[in-house]
Parts: structure tokens; C-alpha cells; sequence
């Protein structure tokens, strides 16, 4: 009845968790560096910072899954040691992850009936599952298959695995990242109910107005250093964003004026069946993007990207030859590299094991994708010399750090090593380009890099197609802007005339009519 | 409690290298234990194992004669492997080669058929385990079938054939009833005279350059070794994940084929039941012993084909059984395996004290 009792006194002074002093080394790399950290129940904690700056390392030791150098763990006045998650879970500590863990064949209560300690009775789950969703406002139905269910049920179903163990301290890394702002708006309602039931919560991200939204304390991180401790609610949010970021953040320029050219990249209802088990079938997608500009396609994350992607790039082939047009040639039936000899440029999503091979140096990764279109392999030869000249010009044009003359791709930090991937391509000059999660986990230096580099390319008359799960991206580098729900993508719209609620709207699968020709 | 193992950020090269060296020195103090607890001195076991076939002409020309035929089907596996293709029926491929290369020499013993036979005969042989390998190669593309099962199953199929063969079709009539077919007049000529060094062990030096030429320059070998390493890259790149399958069975059941046939027009000269001792199985060691490079290999071959001249002359000097040899041969490719591992891994110890 522990949970009563502290509602009675929400945000009492007395921390319900305490860390001090937290070392935590990999190698020569420091993620944390005597970190200190409170969260008091009935509050909601923000724990701001940069992808890399260290918050996934110190949650992870919160929730026992690391084991710090130094420093130690202080649950409600007394020292613990978290040995792994088990640990953390007896004490009352939960997390919701970032990257779900779900069986998509199975249903929501077999999903949760998995996670819950061994021994606890199945009988009445059903029934549990409805009450928790009642209290905090989590719709979910026990019964359905979990491939069925959105970004946002999934999530719903990871909360109320949490929930059913009535955790005091609930754990929260990245929640909306993967929500449309109306299913962020639902999550909130439930945040603020966990937390007036006594519940701390620590709240991780670098959205910087949900944090002013949502929380009361503000614990901001660099470089693996608490750097302030402050309350969000009267900062300004440029304010926190240069706390995070350690500077001024670094806008991009806008293009120079320049008029909108022919139609250089076409879809004309793109219709695909999905390669691989629960995929997303792409449904009468119809895109036409004019040399000069950039198209953003945003959407909540499982909702075809990528089969967009492949579809786009030639990974996946059409089923027509007349689906997909590169400067009004029709390519639907052709292949990737067919596509790039008509200089069609792609960048995947994941850096690590699709754009690049991390075992491979970053010649070879020059050879990956340009082996088509450049002389780094004639007649079925390499030349390695030639492939070590074009990963040292992408070196220089994109200031890709590296260790070593010819280094693996995995060795590269996120930020570097997608520079070089964006750069690989970019160099070539090509007059399409089509680029999945540009900037997905790099920190803001790269970023701005990598999209100054978009903006530039389309002023020099290329198409640029950028999909994306970050809204604020595409209203910073788009001209027009899709949105993609369920394997259909709506109509583009100029980005100065569609608002952030409309999209929104699109995101979650409602709104205006799909499949209108662009 | 439980093990773990956790990537290693940097592994020097010194250490890659010197893992199968380290993995061949642990193998043979297992192996001295092994020989102690049967009653032997495993000195005197390690002095006829390793020492004394590296002081004898006769033995140094038998290393390089049983080292040929593992050192040509461990480069065709390579391919496979370095695509994460596992082709674990080579032995299969290899018996499959000698009964298809067998074909041209049967039909042409006692006859004065010209010196065509000979390379007709090894082209066939080769092409014969290609088609066989083949065999799987496409099972997994239509139809997804795991490889391994499908490749080892049909070494079963393959031994059986050559059974059924030489004790029915193909016996020699005046071969006492023996299972075994009439001696071929088609054969490798030997590269010295008295000796037991035949042509076909020149195949084994060309097949090292080959195949370092093809993985290293070639955008093929490039193929293979982006699809082993990341299959989503791969695709990216622009190779047909399903023809780089095709294509590395088929190298590596050409290669087990040709080293089928030279073994039977190199050396034993007709086909009979047993013409392989594994070397189909025994090559896989061989491969990764050389981590997948061919001059990795090339030593490879020559280490373990020293295990078994050795093993042979421990059988009759020390009584040691032939199944010792195998044994050894089976710790050797543990220990080459656990030493990959701890040298890209750390094993970490998790304790988990449940309340």
C-alpha cells in the first residue's frame, strides 16, 4: 500500500533514488563521468541530452543491465547493487525501452505473461491488464496478435508490462520517438496519472518541448557529464538546447532562390507485396519530385519506410517497369545498380550493416556502392588504389574523423560514419538522391553537415527525397512534405502551407484521402 | 550463474594470426593427456606424431600427397564460408567428382585412347561435383532448405552410388568379385621418377594463387565476402544474394570434384569403396586452421595432413588406434574455433544472485 501512502505527499523531498558519483569506461571511452542524479517520487524527471552523450549508459545502470566503475546507488536511502535487471525489477524499478521487445506472433497478454517473474499466477491477467488500462488510460485489447498493433499499442503493452509489476520508479528512454504527436498527447495523460499516483519517473530524450510540457526537473548531459540541473518549465528552449549541445545549435542555410526544375524522380501507383514476414505492402504509392527540390516523407516508424525505401532504391524490384521513372526512363523492373548508372543515388537507413559493412575499411565501403558507377572496379576488377582516393576525398569534403589511414566502418563514431555514407554518395554528383533517416543518432555537428549537404545538392538541380521520423527535420531541410501511414503515402503538400497538426493527423492514418497523385 | 561473451573493440592482427598456432599447441597438449591416460608416453607419441615424419623423404612426399586433396577442397569451401554458406557435404562432392571423372577413363581402360582421357577426365570430375553441389545450392534458393543438412545427406548418397557401383556395373570382371573396377590407363604422370609425387599436386599451388587473386582483386570475391559479413549491404551493393549461393556451391563443389579425380588418377588408380578417408569432412578443419586464406590453408593442409602420416606411423610403432588420429583431428578443430573466439571475444562471468 506503499503506493497510497506516497500519493499522499507527491514530489517529496526525499529522493526515492539516488546516484553518485557514477564512472562508467568502455575502453578509452568515458560515458559517464561522475554522474549525479535524483528522482523523487510523484516527479517527472527529465534527463536531457544528445544521442551519445551518455543517458543510455546510466539508465542501463539504473536498470542493472551495466555495472558502473565507480560510484554508487542509492534506493531510498540505502546503497544497492544492481547486479542485472532482476535485481533492479525486485527493488521496484521499471524501464520502458526505446527499441521494443515483443513477439510479433504472439498476443498482447502472451507478451506480458513472458515478461512477468516466474511463479505469478496467469489466471486473472486478463483482468489485471484491463484494470492498469483503466487507471492510467492504456486501451489494449489482450487478445490481439501483436503484428497487428501500432507503434504506439506496442508501446502501451511495454508500459503495462512495467505497470503490472507496480514499479516505484518507472524508466522512460526515448517513449514518443516512434509515437505520432496525438498518440505522444495520450502517452502524456498516462505519464502525468503514473506520476500523481506517487510514481518518480525518469524521462529520457532530447525533445526539448515535451520536456517543458511534461517535467518538473531537468538533469542536462554532455559528453557524458551532468553539465546543469534546472527547471525546464522556466527555461527557454533555445536555453536548453544549447545546455545540451554545449554551443549555439547550428541552423542551415536555406538554399538560394532557385526555380524548381523538370520531374527527375517518379512513383506511379507503386503497388508491392511485402519481401519478409509482417513487412508492410506498399499500396498505389504515386510521388513526382522536380530537380531543385527536397521532398520529406514523414511517418511514424513501421509504417513501410523501408519497403518504401527498397522499393525507391531498387533493392526491392517493382512489379512494373513503368512504376518507377529516373528522368523519365522507366526503371521499375531494373536493379539498384542499374538505377545508379542512371545516377540515382541511395542512402539506407542503418549505417551499420546496410549502408556500410562495419568490418570492411572505408575503401572497401567506397567499393560497396560505387562499383557500378565509378572506375573503382573495371572488368570485374577492384582498384584498390582508386577506391582509397575516393574514401580519402569523402574524408575531406565531409571532415569524416577517423582513426588510422583505411579504418573499418565500425570503428567510426555514429555521426562520422554516416557523414561518410552521406558523402559517399553526394560526391558523385548524382541527379536523384533518395535518403532513409539522414541524420537518425548522430549528434547536432553532424547533422547540420549532413543536411546543409542535402539542401546544396538539390540547389545544384538534383531531386532529393528524404525520408524521415523527425518532424523537425523535414520542416528544416523539405520543400514539400508526404506523410506515410500503412504503406500508402499522401499527397506531398508545399511545407510552408501544412501545419504540424495536419501531419500529425496524416501520421496517424486519418485526414485527407491517400493516393492522390502528387 | 552464466557466460557471456562480450565483443573485444580491438584485436591486433599478431593475435588473429597467432589464435590457430595457439589452437594447434593446445590441441596437441590435449592430445598428450589423451595418449597418457591410454598408458603411452606421450613424448614418444608427439616424437612419431610430428617430429619424425618431418626427418623422412618417404614421409615429407606422402604429407604433400594427402595434403593436396585438403588443401583443394578447403579453397573451394572458403567460398562458401567466407559467405556464410555452410557446405558441409564436400565429402559427397568429392566421391561425386571421382565417380563422374571415372567415366571417360572406364570406358576408355584397354583401349588406346590418346592423351585426351586424362584432362577430359579431370574436367568432367570437377563439373561432376559442381553438379552436385549444386544440388543444395538451389534447394536453398527456391525453397529455402537449410544447406547443411541438405549437403551433409547427400555425402550418404553419394557413398552409396560408388557402392553400388563398383560391386555392380562398373566391378571388373576379373577382380575376383573385390568391389572395385578395372585399373585406368588415364593417369597423372609422377613428377619425379621412383616417387610418389604425381602431377596433380601442381593444382594445389595454382588453386592458392587463384583463389587469393579472386577474393582479394575481384568484385566477385568482394561479393562473397560482403554477403558472409553483412547480407543487407550485400544487397546494396547490388549483388544477387541467390547467385552469389549458386556460384560459391559451385566453386566449392568444382574444387571438391577436381580434388575426387586427381586423387583417383593420381594415386589410386581405379574406383573402389573408401577412395576418400574424409577428406571432405577433414577439410573443413583444414579451412578454418587457415582462417579461410589461401596461404592460411596451404599450411592448414600441410599440418593436418601430417597428423595422419603421423597417425599412421603411430599405429604401427605405438599401436595407437586410427580413431586417435580422428579425435585429434576433431580437438584440433575445437581448439581453432574456441581460439577465433576468445580472440574476438572476452568471455565475462554473470553472476545472478536471484533473491
Amino acid at each position: 500500500m506503499t503506493r497510497e501512502e506516497a500519493g499522499g505527499s507527491p514530489a517529496g523531498d526525499a529522493p526515492l533514488v539516488a546516484l553518485r558519483g557514477i564512472v562508467k569506461r568502455f575502453g578509452d571511452l568515458t560515458a559517464n563521468d561522475h554522474v549525479d542524479l535524483d528522482v523523487r517520487p510523484g516527479e517527472i524527471h527529465a534527463l536531457l541530452g544528445e544521442n551519445g552523450a551518455g543517458k543510455s549508459t546510466l539508465v542501463k545502470i539504473l536498470f542493472g543491465l551495466l555495472q558502473p566503475n565507480e560510484g554508487e546507488i542509492i534506493w531510498q536511502g540505502r546503497r544497492v547493487t544492481l547486479d542485472n535487471p532482476e535485481d533492479a525489477a525486485d527493488l521496484g524499478i521499471g524501464m520502458v525501452f526505446q527499441h521494443f521487445s515483443l513477439f510479433e506472433n504472439l498476443t498482447v497478454a502472451e507478451n506480458i505473461a513472458v515478461a512477468l517473474p516466474r511463479g505469478e499466477s496467469l489466471r486473472d491477467l486478463d483482468k489485471r491488464i484491463a484494470e492498469v488500462g483503466a487507471r492510467y488510460g492504456l486501451a489494449l485489447d489482450p487478445g490481439r496478435p501483436v503484428w497487428t498493433l501500432s507503434a504506439g499499442e506496442r508501446q502501451r503493452i511495454e508500459i503495462v508490462r512495467a505497470l503490472l509489476r507496480e514499479p516505484r520508479l518507472l524508466i522512460l528512454d526515448e517513449p514518443t520517438s516512434v509515437l505520432t504527436p496525438q498518440e505522444a498527447d495520450t502517452l502524456f495523460v498516462t505519464l502525468d496519472r503514473l506520476a500523481a499516483g506517487g510514481c518518480g519517473l525518469l524521462y529520457i530524450t532530447h525533445r526539448l518541448e515535451e520536456v517543458k510540457r511534461l517535467c518538473q526537473r531537468a538533469t542536462v548531459m554532455r559528453a557524458g557529464k551532468v553539465v546543469a540541473a534546472c527547471d525546464p518549465r522556466v527555461e527557454s528552449v533555445s536555453r536548453l538546447a544549447s545546455l545540451m549541445v554545449g554551443s549555439e545549435v547550428v541552423e542551415v542555410r536555406p538554399a538560394p532562390a532557385h526555380a524548381a526544375g523538370p520531374v527527375r524522380f517518379e512513383l506511379r501507383d507503386l503497388s508491392l507485396a511485402p519481401t519478409e514476414a509482417h513487412g508492410i505492402p506498399l499500396a498505389g504509392v504515386s510521388l513526382a519530385v522536380r530537380g531543385g527540390e527536397i521532398v520529406g516523407i514523414a511517418g511514424v516508424a513501421g509504417n513501410g519506410q523501408s519497403e518504401l525505401f527498397a522499393a525507391m532504391s531498387g533493392e526491392v524490384e517493382a512489379e512494373t517497369q513503368e512504376a518507377v521513372r529516373i528522368d523519365g526512363q522507366p526503371v521499375g523492373r531494373m536493379g539498384i545498380d542499374r538505377r545508379r548508372r542512371r545516377n540515382a543515388a541511395f542512402v539506407p537507413e542503418e549505417r551499420n550493416g546496410h549502408a556500410a559493412a562495419p568490418r570492411f575499411t572505408l575503401s572497401e565501403n567506397i567499393v560497396l556502392s560505387l562499383h557500378a558507377t565509378s572506375g573503382v572496379a573495371r572488368r570485374g576488377l577492384v582498384n584498390g588504389a582508386m577506391a582509397r582516393q575516393l574514401a580519402a576525398a569523402v574524408i575531406k569534403a565531409f571532415d569524416v574523423r577517423k582513426g588510422g589511414a583505411d579504418p573499418m566502418a565500425g570503428t567510426l563514431s555514429g555521426g562520422n560514419l554516416q557523414k561518410f555514407v552521406v558523402g559517399r554518395e553526394i560526391l558523385r554528383e548524382p541527379g536523384v538522391l533518395v535518403v532513409n533517416q539522414p541524420t537518425w543518432g548522430v549528434d547536432a555537428g553532424a547533422a547540420a553537415t549532413i543536411r546543409q549537404a542535402l539542401i546544396d545538392l538539390a540547389a545544384r538541380g538534383a531531386a532529393v527525397v528524404v525520408i524521415s521520423q523527425d518532424l523537425d527535420e523535414i520542416f528544416a531541410i523539405a520543400d514539400r512534405i508526404a506523410v506515410i501511414h500503412d504503406g500508402r503515402l499522401s499527397a506531398a503538400h508545399p511545407a510552408r502551407e501544412i501545419g504540424r497538426e495536419q501531419i500529425g493527423l496524416l501520421m496517424a492514418g486519418s485526414g485527407e484521402g491517400h493516393a492522390h497523385a502528387a | 550463474m552464466r557466460l557471456e561473451l562480450v565483443p573485444r573493440r580491438d584485436v591486433p592482427a599478431a593475435a588473429r594470426i597467432l589464435a590457430p598456432v595457439a589452437a594447434l599447441v593446445a590441441s596437441i597438449l590435449i592430445g598428450g593427456v589423451v595418449i597418457a591416460l591410454m598408458g603411452r608416453s606421450p613424448a614418444a607419441a608427439l616424437d612419431v606424431y610430428f617430429i619424425q615424419p618431418l626427418t623422412e623423404g618417404w614421409a615429407l612426399q606422402e604429407i604433400a600427397v594427402k595434403a593436396t586433396p585438403l588443401l583443394l577442397i578447403a579453397i573451394g569451401l572458403s567460398f562458401c564460408f567466407r559467405a556464410n554458406l555452410w557446405n558441409i557435404g564436400a565429402e559427397g562432392q568429392f566421391v561425386m567428382g571421382a565417380l563422374v571423372g571415372s567415366i571417360l577413363p572406364l570406358v576408355t581402360a584397354g583401349t588406346d585412347a590418346g592423351p585426351w582421357v586424362l584432362p577430359a577426365a579431370l574436367l568432367m570430375g570437377a563439373l561432376g561435383g559442381l553438379l552436385y553441389a549444386l544440388i543444395p545450392a538451389l534447394l536453398r534458393v527456391a525453397f529455402g532448405v537449410s544447406e547443411i543438412l541438405t549437403s551433409l545427406m547427400l555425402v550418404y548418397v553419394a557413398d552409396l552410388t560408388l557402392d553400388y557401383l563398383v560391386r555392380g556395373p562398373w566391378r571388373d570382371p576379373k577382380g575376383f568379385n573385390f568391389p572395385q573396377t578395372v585399373n585406368f590407363d588415364a593417369m597423372l604422370p609422377y613428377l619425379a621418377e621412383g616417387g610418389r609425387l604425381h602431377a596433380g599436386l601442381l593444382f594445389g599451388p595454382i588453386a592458392v594463387l587463384v583463389a587469393w587473386f579472386v577474393v582479394q582483386r575481384t568484385l566477385f570475391g568482394f561479393g562473397v565476402r560482403v554477403s558472409g559479413e553483412s547480407p543487407k549491404a550485400a544487397r546494396f551493393a547490388g549483388f544477387n544474394p541467390d547467385r552469389l549461393v549458386v556460384a560459391a556451391f559451385c566453386i566449392s563443389g568444382a574444387m571438391a570434384g577436381l580434388a575426387g579425380i586427381v586423387e583417383v588418377t593420381g594415386q589410386i588408380g581405379q574406383l573402389k569403396p573408401g577412395i576418400s578417408v574424409g577428406y571432405g569432412f577433414t577439410a573443413i578443419t583444414v579451412a578454418f586452421l587457415g582462417r579461410l586464406h589461401p596461404v592460411g590453408m596451404l599450411f592448414g593442409a600441410l599440418v593436418v595432413a601430417l597428423t595422419v602420416i603421423g597417425g599412421e606411423s603411430a599405429q604401427i610403432a605405438l599401436k595407437l588406434p586410427l580413431d586417435l588420429t580422428r579425435t585429434f583431428q576433431g580437438i584440433l578443430l575445437m581448439c581453432v574455433l574456441a581460439a577465433d573466439a576468445l580472440v574476438s571475444y572476452r568471455v565475462r562471468v554473470v553472476t545472478t544472485a536471484r533473491a
